[in-house]
């Protein structure tokens, strides 16, 4: 009895082995990831997983026959938001599948241009070469701002100001019209979507950037600003703006001579910002098409909202 | 009759419950080989491209520089190293005096309160501490030293030493009070002092299990995730002092797992796979006390 107790185990452990899923799962589970970036922020082994786990489903339901599969891989910043649309449009579309693959934003370039994928998410605009292949439909728009404590008396600074502050060229607020303090400088961690976009916005590479304290999370910047009122960051203005109207004691910073707000990265006009895009080739199916079109509606800008992205439409 | 066959009967049942419990033991025994072996699959890639060699040899840690990419792990051990040492210094005073107070002069009732509130202490989750500690200790630190960021190796220690606090309390209490009534009576026979009892005679016999305490203590700290990340500041450096921002090794993997490409997230795995065989250390040397200390009352 033992000895088939074993092997039962062994054959799970084996069957485990193969999957390279709850290794990805497990980990991203503890760290207290949501469910999204569990399964799209994750690139392959979240992949696998969720490929696992609709096929899973898929069986178990009997409902291989007769399923439509709209394929969407590329960026991992649009992913989450995508997948959680998808979660909707499935619910009203029994017939349907979505599998939404991150990768980024090249992998949403190849797939869409090698047909790999129905649509491809890319979170920039994009290049003159591309465009003779491929169509982009704008999703969203990701857009940065900087915050700063409330009571700071700065109220604007412009790019080469914030590039001498993140580079450590200017330490103290006074130099910028402010207190007599030093200042903080807060950064996010690697790989996050709103670094990128604000270094690229800079002109800096990550190994430039001289921090005092490196976040995550939106909020984890914010609540840093509250706590120590000398500190600069910069989070979505998604979030930026809800945190003020909240009543948090921050102040989203001028930059460019433009006030952040959702309307001025909707028109274009604020300078820290790009285009979620999704690109198509010349051919689509039919369940594509249809599900582009729901994604590029008014209907999904409760969930872009909720991505702190600013909705187009 | 009728007993035989209830005695195969129950044995037959005795077979299926022990089937059944032995397939829950080992699939709960196994999902730790499981998580591990994952953990080396995921590591794999890094390992066998060599990166190890710049895990331990880089200076600094920036996989996402396209200029100057380094994968240096060294400072965040130093980083997990000092916060982890730093809590266990302030808690274990702390909590030792509270045990030594518990056991040997609170009345009744403030000890069975004062119990409870550590009781409690400990069920309170990391992500409140952390908040907590960004909230209240950070500015704390601020006003105390201006010009510092606040998010300090300090305040880790801080908030992971009140986090580790009840766990040392507890374990020293239970400690003391299984320490031989005879031995307390035959110090105070002797003519000693009820302080001088507990320093000379209750402290070094509980010794072992207090130590047991610490060790406990210590793998919860290596391994704290959300607390820190929140007060630490999470710059992978070799701190200066104790208001410099560190980054342990957890707060590298909670901040970029999420976010990380196919090689970056390699190296994450190996940092994971230091972590555990880390806490290993702690939990074989915690069970080689244990096994100690077991066989020194046995022999007592």
């Amino acid at each position: 009895m033992n000895g088939r107790l074993f092997k039962v185990a062994f054959l799970h452990m084996n069957h485990g082995k193969n999957q390279s899923i709850p290794r990805d799962l497990e980990g991203l589970a503890r760290l207290g990831l949501r469910m999204p970036s569990r399964c799209f922020g994750a690139g392959f082994p979240g992949r696998a997983a969720l490929v696992l786990i609709a096929g899973i489903l898929a069986a178990a339901c009997g409902k291989r026959d007769g399923t439509v599969t709209v394929t969407v891989t590329g960026s991992s910043t649009i992913a989450p938001l995508v997948a959680d649309v998808a979660k909707r449009y499935e619910e009203s579309h029994p017939g349907v599948r979505i599998e939404v693959q991150s990768g980024g934003s090249s992998r949403g370039i190849s797939d869409a241009t090698a047909g790999v994928a129905d649509l491809g998410m890319v979170s920039r605009a994009l290049k003159d070469e591309e465009k003779d292949k491929l169509t982009a439909h704008l999703l969203a728009a990701d857009g940065v701002c900087v915050v700063i404590h409330k009571d700071n008396p700065v109220r604007q600074l412009d790019k080469q100001q914030l590039i001498d502050i993140y580079t450590k060229k200017i330490t103290n607020w006074k130099n910028l019209g402010g207190n007599d303090a030093t200042i903080v400088v807060a950064n996010k961690a690697e790989g996050r979507s709103t670094l990128e976009v604000f270094l690229h916005f800079l002109g800096l590479d990550n190994a430039d950037v001289k921090a005092d304290v490196i976040v995550g999370e939106n909020l984890h910047v914010i609540n840093s600003v509250v706590s120590n009122p000398n500190t600069v960051g910069y989070v979505s203005i998604g979030t930026a703006s809800a945190e003020e109207k909240a009543g948090t004691p921050i102040k989203l910073v001028i930059t460019g001579g433009i006030v952040p707000t959702m309307e001025a990265v909707r028109d274009g006009s604020f300078p820290i910002t790009r285009p979620l895009n999704l690109v198509t080739d010349g051919k689509i199916s039919p369940a594509a098409k249809a599900f582009l079109d729901y994604l590029t509606s008014a209907e999904i800008n409760d969930i872009i909202e909720k991505h702190f992205f600013v909705p187009v439409r | 009759m009728t007993s035989s066959r209830n005695t195969s009967l129950s044995r037959s049942v005795d077979r299926v419950a022990g089937g059944i419990l032995g397939l829950l033991a080992l699939v709960s025994g196994g999902m730790v080989l499981l998580i591990v072996w994952h953990l080396f699959a995921g590591a794999w890639p890094a390992i066998e491209a060599g990166r190890l060699g710049a895990f331990f040899t880089d200076a600094k840690w920036q996989p996402g520089s396209r200029r100057d990419p380094q994968f240096g792990v060294v400072t965040m051990l130093v980083g997990s190293f000092l916060v982890t040492l730093l809590a266990v210094a302030m808690a274990l005073p702390l909590g030792v005096a509270t045990a030594v107070f518990h056991r040997f002069y609170a009345p009744a009732a403030i000890e069975r309160w004062n119990r409870r509130m550590m009781e409690l202490l400990i069920g309170v989750p990391a992500v409140v501490f952390g908040f907590w500690g960004l909230m209240v200790v950070v500015p704390a630190i601020v006003r105390f030293a201006p010009d510092t960021p606040g998010q300090s190796l300090l305040a880790g220690g801080i908030v992971l030493g009140l986090m580790i606090l009840p766990l040392i309390a507890l374990t020293s209490q239970a400690a003391l009070q299984a320490v031989p009534t005879a031995q307390l009576r035959a110090a105070a026979a002797l003519g000693l002092g009820r302080g001088r009892t507990i320093w000379s005679v209750a402290l070094p016999a509980a010794r072992g299990g207090i130590g047991t305490g610490v060790l406990l203590a210590l793998a919860r700290a290596v391994g704290e995730t959300m607390a820190v990340v929140l007060v630490c500041g999470n710059i992978p450096q070799i701190p200066g002092s104790l208001f410099d921002p560190i980054r342990p090794i957890t707060s590298t993997i909670a901040l970029e797992m999420g976010y990380a490409g196919a090689s970056h997230k390699a190296l994450l795995f190996c940092a994971a796979l230091v972590l555990v065989l880390l806490t290993a250390v702690f939990v074989a040397s915690f069970s080689f006390r244990k096994n100690e200390a077991d066989s020194g009352t046995g022999g007592a």
